[in-house]
């Protein structure tokens, strides 16, 4: 590492890695209930596991994109972090509510809201916290010696996250209205300015591993954010085809939504091109392994399996199946968790001084995880389309679906098996690693 | 070729005008969203937020695919039915799937069933024929 300051990011990635085990846990509890085998529903009914999956998933790529921001702001800025105690504390904070939320997700509390269930009154307290965290890293930038587009974008990306949770806060009693604004938290998080956060985390990492020069990096990144905002504003429509609001959104949101994938084939491209142009050849591969896997994989789950279901003629049947959890699934990963392990891979090495750039275990993990979230997406997508069809075109009853939907399930849990070993051999590397030291500073 | 400056333009006029639009729309379709709602269906969307049905069921397709879509519930399954579900203290498994035993009072039960009535009177765009049996495609066989 170049900064001491720099080793904030470590704990907020330690905290994503527990997070993730949390999440994958409940994922395993859910994917059991589906085949009927859920004993712990008297103390774990399925909607805890439901939500806990969902918010830890949501908290883990949080706390990845901070411990992120923490590495990369201080590097793009020429200084150390401002005020690191208080970082500390921010992180405290995230935990605390963390903590909070979950174990008040085991006795119903909870705001019942898809992505949102946290607490009303945790809200506030989500609130103190990034603006403490904001703060911080405006700070780090103003005093630094360099302003750059990389970490102007990557801030951006965390303002506009900010911002765009207060509308989540509003309480309707409408549900039409409820739903409306709930999904400018969720979709423009998701399509929109979480994508301006892996963008700049992406620059950042094509910047290091591959050494074309920044200006060209960058003046892509601005092509690949401008495609995103362009498509995904208005593509927020494809969430209003049928929550009882006007049919214009059948049109605006079935065109830009198929839109969409443009951003992520841009930012794919982009990636692999950088890649093919770059002369450095960085030692970190498996760095690269996850930095070119998330641009790839993002197109894939974001972009095709999005556009797949994404017009209101076909959405029309696929909307509220396990269609979408076959996208959620491959997209999440693909955009948000291959990056956050893209910057953590890269910055490991760095933070704690010891090099372990290649080895098997790296691969392993890597390729474990793909594989495994390849079957399991797999599995969703033939159980979606099976229920699809029974339901929707033969007028099967859900109950009676979803038993033809076991050998798909099956096969979902044998992909999350393959899924939690590669991330388990990644934790054991993650622990292997050691925490961060300040005898780094000379190694990097 | 592309300068930096050229794409930073294309970045925040694309973004501005998107968004200018995104607002218009929303303001727009807004308008013509009919908020008027019974008091005892607020108060059932209150009882279903609190309980989290959304974390097994959808409605209008949002959810979690574990449980029934309930947009046309009340349709599909008549009001006695749904009460006596929702004031259920024994546990239950409808096809196998456990649901949790909620035990409601029968002014709660009433007040979910005033949601859920409220749902299934909208129109959502061709979805509230979707849910259930009445697909367009299986009504079209119904007809053959």
């Amino acid at each position: 590492m170049k900064y001491r300051t720099q080793k904030v990011a470590y704990w907020f990635w330690a905290l994503s890695m527990l997070l993730l085990v949390i999440q994958l846990t409940y994922g395993f509890f859910m994917g059991f209930a589906h085949l009927g085998y859920d004993g712990l529903h008297k103390w774990i009914p399925f909607n805890t596991s439901h939500t806990v999956h969902l918010n830890t998933l949501v908290v883990w790529l949080i706390s990845g994109f901070m411990g992120a921001a923490y590495y990369i702001i201080p590097e793009e800025s020429e200084t150390e972090l401002c005020c690191p105690k208080l970082a500390y504390l921010q992180l405290i904070a995230l935990t605390v509510v963390g903590v909070a939320a979950l174990t008040g997700y085991h006795f119903n509390w909870w705001e019942g809201r898809k992505f949102l269930e946290i607490p009303h009154e945790l809200d506030y307290l989500v609130a103190l916290d990034v603006v403490l965290f904001l703060a911080i890293l405006v700070i780090t930038m103003a005093k630094g010696k360099r302003r750059t587009t990389t970490s102007f974008v990557l801030v951006g990306g965390l303002v506009g996250a900010a911002l765009l949770y207060l509308p989540g806060m509003l309480q309707f009693d409408s549900q039409t209205l409820d739903s409306f604004f709930r999904w400018w938290v969720v979709h423009l998080w998701v399509e929109g300015v979480w994508e301006l956060i892996m963008g700049g985390i992406l620059a950042f990492l094509l910047i290091k591993l591959t050494g074309v020069d920044r200006e060209v990096i960058e003046k892509w990144l601005y092509v690949v954010i401008g495609l995103t905002f362009l498509s995904g504003i208005l593509g927020t429509g494809h969430h209003y085809y049928y929550i009882g609001v006007h049919k214009i959104w059948l049109i605006v949101g079935g065109i830009f939504s198929a839109l969409e994938p443009l951003a992520f084939l841009a930012m794919t491209l982009w990636a692999v091109s950088m890649y093919r142009k770059g002369e450095r050849k960085h030692p970190n591969k498996i760095a690269l392994y996850w930095t070119l896997g998330a641009a790839i994989t993002s197109f894939l789950g974001a972009g095709v399996l999005g556009l797949a279901h994404t017009l209101p003629q076909v959405n029309l049947y696929t909307h509220g199946t396990l269609v979408t959890a076959m996208h959620g699934h491959l997209a999440f990963w693909g955009a948000y968790a291959m990056i956050v392990f893209a910057i953590m891979t890269y910055a490991m090495p760095n933070l704690t001084g010891r090099k372990f750039y290649d080895t098997p275990s790296g691969r392993m993990a890597f390729w474990l995880t793909n594989v495994g979230m390849a079957i399991h997406v797999s599995a969703l997508a033939a159980a979606g389309v099976t229920q699809v069809y029974l339901e929707r075109i033969l007028g099967y009853d859900f109950g009676d679906v979803q038993k033809y939907l076991y050998p798909h399930f099956w096969v979902l849990i044998i992909g999350a098996t393959i899924f939690s070993t590669g991330i388990t051999i990644y934790l054991i590397d993650f622990i292997r690693y050691g925490l961060p030291k300040d005898e780094a500073l000379a190694t990097t | 070729m592309l300068s930096k400056s050229q794409a930073k333009l294309f970045f925040f006029v694309g973004t501005a005008v998107t968004f200018v639009i995104f607002i218009g729309l929303t303001v727009f379709s807004l308008k013509q969203v009919n908020t008027d709602m019974p008091e005892a269906a607020a108060r059932g969307k209150h009882i279903w937020e609190k309980n989290n049905c959304m974390g097994c069921h959808t409605i209008m397709g949002e959810g979690a695919y574990y449980a029934p879509e309930l947009t046309n519930v009340i349709k599909r399954r008549g009001e006695d039915y749904v009460r006596g579900v929702l004031m259920s203290k024994q546990p239950w498994q409808p096809k196998g799937r456990k649901m949790v035993a909620y035990g409601m009072s029968e002014q709660e039960a009433n007040d979910m069933i005033a949601f859920f009535k409220w749902i299934g009177r909208k129109n959502l765009n061709g979805f509230e024929k979707v849910d259930r049996t009445v697909s367009p495609l299986a009504k079209n066989r119904m007809k053959d």
